[in-house]
């Protein structure tokens, strides 16, 4: 099973032990991989295929909503049935909604973020060869890739995808004769899901063994990277949230196929009373969103786990509150789990409980504060040096910001009411988990492209798709807050047919406009990648004058990531602009030892060797200066 | 070098943690049905409304007797007592397809007091979920048992030996601790 083999650069390779020398064919090295490296590589790559799609079927949503009265032909021609006479069937708008939601939140956000950076960074950072399991590593992609066809083969059926929306609320998911988006698409969309969910908790599962078995000497709990510490709560998250939504789903499967009642109660449909009696509906609801709630960190805190270490790297300064930031993410995992409710204010849910989820769902902005606070402070008077990660990186922030303050009045059991299944609640998550999660993607791309492929991205073409999509975010999204607040309900095909609401359709041309603007900037960094990965600049050892880990790996990549023994880590991850060494980083694995002049006295807590020899040195330095 | 590469090899703790982990979230299915069990019937105000059949009494005995027999034959592994082991690990597996025979038996006497899965009552269809995914979980047992048996034939090394018989020893307590979890579980709510 493991096939780590360790190149011996000298060229004296004992084969004692019978392992023969790993030849790699063109199958093992790229489809069957079971390399950290390149798992991480199909998954983005995997991950920006899914994206393009789930942004271009935004795309057509939007401009729906833009020019509902106009016809266009082109749209007949691609899309053919789901488009007669070119205007959109509204059965397909849904669809087009639900698909939209579910890749980007599962394939892009949870599998295109966790799964590239986990199994890119974890074993590099910790100093380990590989992931606990590899094998299991290649199982997690291929049940991901195969999740991810059946998931667009849904488009190629004679009803269409799914329709029920992302969070596939019965009795409409659960009636396949409901609507068309019930039938045959809602059926490969639960398979895609289980898959999906399989393919989760294998990665899940080996992150979690490998932070806590695998790490090299030296490195403690407290010397990770905070992109370690991120990645490695929220696949905590992922092994105990996934498996409910398994066991939401067994149940709606057998509701929809078996014939029982778990969900469903006095259904009548087309005139016709159904069988169904006894069942709850909100009992889903219980279920889907004790995952769907820490679902939203699993997408958020790998993003603000890469964009602390970008920040700090670029900003040349200690992240501000290591310790307040580990703390924060690990607040935020626990209470990720006791706040569902706030999903349900208004699905008749006891006021007093509701009370209860408003308090704890509050409370999360404290650690997310802290969070933010933080990476101002690493940002304040630091000698920040703008690359494209770091555009990126600090975007984040600036969406984590706006895009949270509206979650405290959507935490609000009474503002609920009025703003619930609002475009108010659209702009509030594409800000916070959308826009930031998927800056902080883009900023771990650009900044550790030279890790995956050994060039460099060009800076230039950055900067373009930096601007374009940063403007773009908040041209679509920011109206629609006031959309929201003036009662605009989400998912709605139309909004002609409303009085009250047609003074929006201008708004609405706006944000279509935008939108297309803004996928157009993605043309820059599509080419960008995909020209990098082969003509890119040949990148440095070490690109960004960076301390983790990672760079000390050869730049060739090779199998089992050091050419002999794993480097032993002396110190922890943020010793930028040391006041007292001449150069303005110290990478983890400089000895204290070698750093005399710029050692001080907290780097020997608990350490009294060091202690002892800090002091004799400090003292020879005195006696020195007396001398002089 | 070799060395470092012959240690990344025989070191099984990671990979026995992944097996703990597995067990974590197999458990949060479980958990998540048995609340979701509790959420549903807090709202009908009945339980499960009948008696549960003495069938599944039996098959928790044998569930029981065969995690007995599963830690004889670890520390018979351990122990190098190969016989022993061989011996012990067949009767843990024999025990599981008794279990897995009296379950399906059990459900026999379920539908025969006309507790279907098609139920008005869901707390009823519920006895199917919970027993018939806990089945599924017998199924995976049995084949990690018997990987372990085929392993003690086969010319691996012995740390590789302990490690898978590890593994099903973990897998297989966990099956064993669940279903007493849920048989409590449904006896509590019969109600």
């Amino acid at each position: 099973m493991s096939t780590l083999s360790v190149q011996d650069h000298h060229g004296v390779h004992h084969d004692e032990h019978g392992h023969e020398h790993h030849h790699d064919t063109f199958l093992t090295k790229y489809i069957f991989s079971q390399d950290h490296k390149m798992i991480a590589k199909q998954f983005l790559i995997t991950g920006i295929i899914m994206a393009v799609f789930a942004m271009l079927l935004s795309i057509l949503f939007r401009i729906q909503l833009a020019y509902p009265d106009k016809a266009f032909p082109l749209m007949e021609t691609i899309l053919g049935r789901f488009a007669p006479e070119g205007r959109m069937d509204p059965n397909f708008y849904l669809s087009l909604v639900t698909i939209h939601g579910t890749i980007m939140v599962f394939f892009v956000l949870t599998a295109g973020l966790s799964g590239t950076f986990s199994n890119l960074l974890i074993p590099l950072q910790l100093g380990a060869r590989d992931m606990a399991s590899p094998f299991m590593n290649m199982l997690s992609y291929w049940l991901f890739f195969i999740a991810s066809l059946v998931m667009i083969g849904s488009f190629f059926i004679e009803k269409g995808p799914a329709g029920p929306g992302w969070t596939i609320y019965p009795p409409l998911s659960a009636l396949p004769k409901a609507m068309p988006g019930s039938d045959m698409g809602m059926t490969m969309w639960l398979i895609s899901m289980v898959l999906f969910v399989a393919s989760q908790l294998m990665g899940g599962i080996n992150y979690v063994s490998t932070v806590l078995n695998m790490r090299t000497k030296g490195m403690d709990l407290w010397k990770m990277p905070l992109t370690i510490w991120a990645f490695f709560l929220t696949a905590i998250l992922g092994v105990l949230a996934f498996p409910v939504l398994v066991a939401g789903v067994v149940l709606l499967i057998f509701d929809r196929s078996v014939g029982t009642s778990f969900y469903l109660s006095d259904i009548v449909l087309g005139g016709v009373p159904q069988p169904f009696e006894g069942g709850s509906p909100i009992l889903f609801q219980h279920l889907f969103w004790f995952l769907g709630h820490p679902e939203v960190y699993i997408v958020i805190m790998p993003a603000l786990g890469i964009s602390s270490e970008i920040i700090a790297t670029n900003s040349r300064k200690p992240i501000f509150g290591y310790h307040a930031m580990v703390y924060s993410l690990v607040g935020i995992t626990v209470l990720s789990f006791i706040v569902w409710g706030h999903h349900m204010f208004v699905t008749g849910m006891n006021p007093f409980l509701g009370g209860v989820f408003m308090i704890t769902t509050l409370i999360i902005a404290v650690p997310s504060a802290v969070k933010t606070f933080n990476y101002l402070a690493t940002l304040w008077r630091g000698n920040i040096r703008f690359t494209p990660a770091m555009m990126f990186a600090i975007g984040l922030v600036s969406f984590f910001i706006s895009g949270g303050l509206t979650g405290i009045y959507l935490g609000n059991a009474a503002l609920d009411i009025n703003l619930h299944d609002t475009y108010f609640v659209v702009a509030h998550f594409h800000l916070v988990m959308g826009s930031a999660a998927i800056f902080g993607m883009l900023a771990g791309v650009y900044h550790w492209f030279p890790k995956m492929f050994g060039r460099l991205m060009d800076e230039k073409l950055g900067y373009l798709h930096f601007w374009i999509t940063f403007i773009g975010a908040y041209l679509v999204f920011f109206p629609m807050h006031f959309m929201g607040l003036d009662g605009v309900p989400r998912r709605y095909y139309a909004f002609t047919e409303f009085e009250s609401f047609e003074r929006w359709l201008s708004v609405n041309t706006f944000i279509t406009w935008a939108a297309i603007m803004a996928a157009v900037a993605q043309v820059a960094f599509l080419f960008n990648f995909f020209y990098s990965i082969f003509f890119g600049k040949k990148t440095t050892q070490n690109p960004w004058n960076s301390n983790t880990l990672e760079w000390t790996t050869p730049i060739e990549r090779i199998h089992g990531n050091w050419p002999g023994e794993i480097p032993t880590v002396y110190r922890w991850p943020y010793d930028y602009s040391k006041p007292g060494h001449d150069e303005d980083f110290i990478p983890q694995t400089v000895p204290y030892s070698e750093t005399m002049s710029s050692n001080l006295p907290h780097d020997f807590e608990n350490n009294p060797v060091g202690m002892e020899e800090y002091n004799k040195w400090t003292n020879t330095q005195r006696s020195n200066e007396e001398v002089k | 070098m070799a060395q470092i590469q012959q240690k990344d090899r025989e070191d099984y703790t990671a990979k026995k943690f992944v097996m703990w982990l597995i067990v974590f979230s197999s458990f949060m299915v479980f958990a998540a049905w048995t609340s979701g069990f509790i959420v549903y019937i807090g709202g009908k105000g009945q339980g499960l409304n009948l008696k549960m059949p003495t069938t599944f009494l039996y098959s928790t005995v044998t569930i029981i007797l065969s995690s007995v027999t599963m830690f004889l034959a670890s520390k018979a592994a351990k122990a190098l007592k190969f016989a022993q082991q061989r011996m012990f690990l067949i009767l843990t597996i024999v025990l599981g397809i008794v279990f897995f025979v009296l379950q399906l038996t059990g459900w026999n006497d379920l539908v025969s007091i006309g507790a279907y899965i098609v139920n008005n009552n869901a707390a009823q269809s519920f006895i199917y979920i919970l027993s018939g995914a806990h089945l599924l979980h017998i199924v995976a047992g049995l084949l990690l048992l018997l990987n372990s048996l085929v392993g003690s034939y086969r010319n691996i090394s012995q740390v590789k030996r302990i490690f898978w018989m590890d593994m099903s020893a973990i897998f297989w307590h966990f099956v064993d601790i669940i279903w007493i979890y849920l048989y409590v579980f449904l006896l509590l709510n019969q109600k």
